[in-house]
């Protein structure tokens, strides 16, 4: 049955399944009794079911997006837009079902937990099934609960704050996610705190032509940091999956957030994503964005400047092998003077993968002395690979200064043939030249994720070269 | 060749009517030479040669088609060795142009680089019943410090991008460090000497000295007398046009000196002809 359901597409070691026992599985597409009966099953107040009828109607009137990536494989009507694994979430693993608990187990989270984060939620399919917090991070004021529970725990904050940084009608994608909703992250960071170790959250999608749309929302506050890091993987199958998640965060004066993102989706699985952050005075938001799996990524994580001193960093490293287009970048809105933005894309592309670096950087009348800097580096790895850049940069202001610069190189035959005359085998140096390029970024991660990154490299190169 | 007791000795390597191109345009037009354990060699002579396209088809450069001869290292024919292998059996090229690999530290790159090339030598140790052994990371971070110290280099260069942004006497002293960690059994130079001063000459030049021993063979490629003014040779060949055209000891060196390319083209022109 496990075999059966995976097709051999070499070394993604998270193809795995469970069989399915679930309290509740939507039926195939989408109508308007499955948005009722996900906001009925949540409990939700009056204004979110509004929220999501609102988002449905634009759903469905917006047409799918002319550009970017070729989406025609996505068969809307058979995705599963909303599974319930378990009727209760877990504060213990063991509080976690069994075979859930094994999944992750096999993905190393609780270890991770116990190791080096101050915070974990793990959500299988469309519900957190497991939530922590570091008891002394809660007696400091600071929230990470499941969004769900944040709905109804924290109305203020969340009705103050949701669908205001993205609104559901932003984009096809976004108004999906507005109306069909489903777990994520609620993160809020008191003045003043500032969080040392990283919070995790993991994404896991079991079922076939599974739908997952997961909302977060990140409020930092004056003076506050948070590092908020993500994964996700997937069983691989031969029909497509739908991860189309919006993530909104809120960075207020002297504030920091970092969002480190490692996905690695199997190889079936669409990834249309949404993420946008507000900084504030003098507030710093970075994005480091990792694309190594699914099979189309639509993504570009953003930034708006929105008051003097505000500084916005975007590191986006895409590795695109056989059958995949990662279509990634960032984008930075300069709304305030004296803003400042960096934009770092690192891309690799293998076989007939292809990567595309697409980007904006956005100043505003009046947006003085702004200063931003792109720099996009391709890296090539064969003859069959491609790349394509489409930098948009819209400038209103005369005083600001703009930064651009690309590359796309090959991995030279000679930097190769010098590695081997050190007793490197092919895919050795062929590894070892990969994860060099991506190193500016790579040093940017905790060691943890940086090591999880070369080794996630280093499987994508096997079998690759001779 | 013969030893004092009578056995007939293989040489440890040996080159045989070397042909090699590249590009259908045929560089090495059937080179000749055998070094043997202990023997440092020099070749010589002028720009366009074909001596380092010698170094490269020894390493196994796959730019370059051997059409014809062979190369023998201690008794096997190693043309068909990937460049990899031959490091792993003890072959070493320090190049004249080493490659910058952006990203990649000094200290990852020889950890990898001498962790490949000792375990293969521990495992070609213990099928013989030898007792070479594999190298720990702490091992190798000794080690390493020992190598960097002796070549009068900082520390701060294990965490330096390999050859980023290196001065030429940087990239050299990087090479001969590669070669000391990775102790070959025989080693090409090429051009080693070329763009370094005085004081970085002496340097590189107790790396190599500090390598060579009685079971070491060397074969040092350069254009000027001057870097065996510091390594002794014990042969000295000069090629020209592809083949290995003259050898014999220390002294056609300083004849070369004298005389020039020039001179000894004359020369071999002449002998060629009579």
């Amino acid at each position: 049955m496990v075999a059966k359901a995976q097709v051999d597409i070499g070394e993604y070691q998270y193809g795995f399944r469970d069989e399915e026992d679930y309290v509740f599985k939507s039926e195939r597409g989408l109508n308007r009794k499955i948005v009722e009966d996900i906001s009925a099953m949540k409990n939700e107040p009056e204004w979110m079911l509004d929220f999501r009828l609102k988002a449905l109607d634009h759903y469905e009137k917006r047409p799918m997006p002319n550009w970017g990536a070729d989406l025609s494989g996505i068969d809307f009507d058979n995705i599963f837009y909303y599974i319930r694994p378990t009727e209760n979430m877990g504060r213990t693993w063991d509080e976690v079902p069994e075979y859930i608990k094994n999944t992750f187990e096999k993905l190393g989270i609780p270890e991770a937990e116990r190791k080096f984060l101050a915070g974990v939620g793990a959500q299988y399919e469309s519900e957190v099934i497991y939530h922590s917090l570091r008891e002394d991070l809660e007696k400091q004021g600071v929230i990470f609960l499941d969004m769900d529970s944040s709905v109804r725990e924290q109305p203020e904050l969340v009705k103050k704050y949701f669908g205001t940084i993205i609104p559901y009608n932003d984009n096809k994608f976004a108004a999906l996610n507005s109306a069909v909703w489903s777990g994520g992250s609620f993160i809020y960071v008191p003045p003043g705190v500032k969080i040392e170790v990283p919070l995790q959250a993991y994404f896991r999608i079991n079922a076939e032509n599974m739908g997952q749309f997961e909302r977060t929302l990140i409020i930092v506050d004056e003076g506050a940091y948070v590092h908020y890091v993500e994964g996700c993987t997937a069983p691989t199958y031969s029909t497509s999956s739908l991860h189309s998640a919006v993530v909104e965060i809120v960075v207020l004066e002297g504030g920091r957030c970092r969002y480190t993102t490692i996905q690695n989706w199997s190889k079936n699985v669409y990834n249309l994503v949404t993420k946008r952050a507000a900084a504030y005075k003098n507030a710093t938001m970075e994005w480091v964005d990792g694309n190594l799996g699914s099979k189309v990524t639509m993504k570009y994580p953003a930034v708006w400047l929105m008051e003097e001193g505000a500084r916005g960093e975007i590191l986006s490293v895409a590795f695109a092998g056989d059958g995949q287009h990662q279509d990634a970048g960032g984008k930075v809105v300069h709304v305030a003077p004296n803003t400042s933005s960096q934009i770092i894309s690192k891309s690799i592309s293998k076989g007939t993968g292809r990567s595309s670096y697409r980007g904006l950087v956005k100043v505003y009348k009046g947006a003085e002395d702004v200063k931003s800097n792109v720099v996009c580096d391709a890296l090539l790895l064969d003859e069959t690979s491609k790349t394509d850049t489409y930098p948009y940069i819209e400038v209103e202001e005369e005083r600001a200064s703009i930064g651009h610069e690309a590359t796309v190189s090959k991995v030279a035959e000679e930097q190769i043939f010098y590695l081997m005359s050190r007793g490197l085998n092919e895919t050795e140096a062929m590894s070892m030249i990969v994860n060099g390029f991506i190193e500016p970024i790579a040093k940017e991660l905790p060691l943890e994720y940086a090591v999880e990154l070369n080794r996630l490299i280093q499987l994508e190169m096997e079998g690759s070269v001779g | 060749m013969s030893s004092s007791n009578g056995v007939v000795k293989a040489p440890m390597f040996e080159i045989e009517n070397l042909h090699a191109e590249i590009d259908g345009k045929e560089i090495l037009k059937g080179v000749d030479l055998v070094v043997n354990e202990g023997e440092i060699h020099a070749l010589m002579g002028p720009n366009g040669s074909g001596k380092s396209t010698l170094a490269y088809v020894i390493a196994g450069d796959p730019r370059y088609e051997v059409t014809e001869g062979s190369i023998r290292f201690q008794g096997e024919d190693i043309l068909e060795w990937s460049p990899d292998e031959r490091a792993r059996k003890g072959l070493f090229l320090a190049f004249q142009y080493p490659t910058v690999i952006p990203g990649v530290s000094m200290a990852n790159f020889l950890r990898m680089a001498v962790t490949n090339v000792r375990n293969a030598r521990a495992e070609e140790s213990a099928a013989v019943g030898g007792d070479v052994q594999k190298i720990t990371p702490r091992e190798f971070r000794r080690l390493m410090r020992e190598k960097m110290a002796i070549l009068k280099m900082d520390d701060a260069f294990a965490t330096r991008y390999l050859n980023e942004g290196f001065s030429g006497g940087e990239k050299k002293r990087a090479e001969i460090l590669q070669m000391a960690l990775l102790e070959p059994k025989m080693a090409v130079l090429d051009e080693t000497d070329s763009g370094l001063d005085i004081d970085a000459l002496k340097v590189v030049s107790e790396g190599v000295n500090n390598l060579s021993g009685p079971e070491v063979g060397m074969l040092l490629i350069t254009h000027y007398q001057r870097l065996l003014n510091f390594i002794k040779p014990n042969f000295v060949h000069i090629m020209m046009e592809g083949r290995v055209v003259e050898s014999g000891g220390p002294e056609l060196a300083h004849e070369l000196e004298a005389k020039g390319y020039e001179g000894l083209r004359a020369q071999f022109a002449g002998t060629r002809a009579g």
